[in-house]
């Protein structure tokens, strides 16, 4: 790991000041992602702001009846919190389908949204990875690609997007609220914060440098039945090969969003619209524009069958 | 701490005398490279509670709590594994939830409450969920065990505590102790040799001795 100067920021400005005013800053939460990522040298900040002792750490009703979950919610207590387990569980459902209990207990809610791709490639850093190293090529076109994405991907990467928790925030339309270096704050629709690779696949979001995510809303709850189904390779603590995060009236229309096939938490809401005609149609229109590789192919199949095992459990 | 065994001790102390020496001879050249590209202090003092007993250090920034626990305060129980995040030996208990102490830094701990293996239970007075492993077989090698009875330890807690896990049937319903859930809720705790239904065994006895 390299060495780096630390320090604990009390205030969301000046943390946010700090972090656009010093060259190679880094904010620190969990550290569950970062960490792991500063031992092979990936990530090589010279200075971390550790945020953990914001405050940020409260889930409160908003005026429009939904609620505020702040960004430094631990995963453990986001799915454990009593309103999000009767409301919003297809998110409860998602978070306790990610990591193991000693990640959950660590891991906050912003840093689940910003974290890192697992591809192999980009944790090897003796091979060449556009992601990690501008311009080096990808190794995961002709390499080891099985569970990589299959849509939203370009010729410079075709990584995928870890989090279970932000496949189900799609689907629930969260918004992401920030504070910038200046002082300002914004709201960020979460389908709007993870940028697809195109041929800069080293811009993973939208966030300005020293933007500070404080705190994810949830809109007001959805009726219908939550249902989160993740398909993997173990039964417990491994990533999604697909994952499918679904609300689903009982005319059978609603919402899906899907995990483990792309850059970012996919959501098509004209596939969508299509639920009421079977997983087949949906799936047709949802990886309509899909460029799978030979070892990745079959997750073409395996999301039709999985959302196809979703909306009967909907059914009930 | 009573210990186990007078060679043990001096085969340890040699390895630590000759990794001194190592130490010294690298550091001379780091500090050349260290005081040339920074400016800023790259060590913080910190002052935590460990096992009940108040400890101040001053670490180098980078000291993961692991290594804090190890390296500077020699409480070895707690295992390196993999250093990554993925195996579990280095599982302790921070203001009482279990955490990977290989995947956060000491100077986060500021404050806090650490709990290791050595503090849950020493020979002649161990904890339950240690008598519980011997009991049982609750290993082989013994190298995941300290994280994996500090992980169930602080895993029962989440079931008093109501957190649900991937196999709650009914999120509304108050969490049960079942194999299923022990297995699903003890997943980020690997056991190379295999011993997981001993352990489950020996969890679900101190479940039941609770309950």
């Amino acid at each position: 790991m390299r060495a780096f100067s630390y320090e604990r920021a009390s205030t969301i400005e000046a943390a946010a000041k700090a972090a656009a005013s010093t060259d190679g800053a880094k904010f620190i939460a969990g550290g569950t992602n970062l960490l792991d990522l500063m031992k092979l040298e990936i990530e090589t900040p010279t200075h971390l702001i550790d945020v953990n002792r914001l405050g940020v750490d409260r889930i409160e009703p908003t005026p429009e009846g939904g609620l505020r979950i702040g960004a430094l919610v631990r995963n453990t207590d986001l799915a454990a919190d009593e309103r999000i387990r009767r409301d919003y569980a297809v998110l409860a459902r998602a978070l306790l389908a990610g990591a193991s209990g000693q990640l959950r207990n660590r891991a906050t809610t912003a840093g689940n949204l910003l974290q890192r791709t697992r591809c192999p490639y980009f944790y090897d850093t003796s091979q060449p990875c556009n992601k990690r190293q501008p311009g080096s090529g990808c190794s995961a076109l002709s390499g080891f690609s099985r569970q990589l994405a299959v849509v939203g991907v370009s010729d410079a990467c075709i990584a995928n997007h870890p989090s279970d928790m932000a496949v189900a925030m799609r689907a629930l339309d969260a918004i992401v609220e920030t504070v910038r270096s200046d002082g300002t704050t914004r709201s960020v629709p979460i389908a709007d914060l993870h940028r697809l690779p195109g041929d800069t696949p080293h811009i993973e979001h939208v966030l300005e440098r020293g933007e500070l995510i404080t705190a994810v809303v949830l809109p007001k709850p959805l009726s219908g039945k939550h249902i989160y189904r993740k398909v993997r390779d173990r039964a417990s603590y491994a990533f999604a090969l697909v994952s499918i995060a679904a609300v689903v009236l009982p005319d059978g229309t609603g919402r899906v969003a899907v995990g483990g096939i792309a850059p970012k938490p996919w959501r098509d809401e004209a596939a969508e619209r299509e639920l009421p005609n079977g997983a087949r149609a949906v799936t047709a229109k949802l990886l309509a524009n899909a460029r799978p590789t030979e070892q990745n192919a079959f997750k073409m199949a395996l999301v039709e069958r999985t959302l196809s095992a979703v909306l009967a459990e909907a059914r009930g | 701490m009573q210990s186990p065994g007078a060679l043990e001790i001096s085969r340890r102390d040699l390895l630590v005398a000759s990794a001194a020496t190592v130490t010294v001879a690298s550091t001379a050249s780091l500090s050349h490279f260290q005081t040339s590209t920074a400016a800023a202090s790259q060590s913080t003092k910190i002052s935590f509670t460990v096992n009940g007993e108040r400890r101040e250090l001053q670490l180098d920034n980078r000291t993961t709590l692991l290594d804090a626990l190890r390296e500077h305060l020699h409480l070895t129980g707690t295992k390196k594994g993999c250093d990554h995040g993925q195996c579990g030996a280095c599982t302790v208990l921070a203001d009482g939830r279990r955490v990977n102490a290989c995947l956060t830094l000491a100077v986060m701990h500021e404050g806090e409450d650490i709990t290791t293996i050595e503090g849950l239970g020493q020979p002649g007075s161990l904890h339950p969920m240690q008598a519980a492993f011997v009991e049982h077989d609750g290993f082989q090698c013994g190298y995941c065990t300290p994280g994996q009875i500090c992980s169930s330890v602080a895993m029962l807690e989440e079931i008093k505590a109501n957190i649900p896990s991937h196999v709650t049937g009914d999120l509304l319903a108050p969490a049960e102790v079942t194999p299923a859930e022990i297995r699903e809720r003890m997943s980020g705790n690997i056991c190379r040799c295999g011993a997981y239904s001993n352990i489950v065994e020996a969890i679900t006895e101190i479940a039941g001795r609770k309950a």
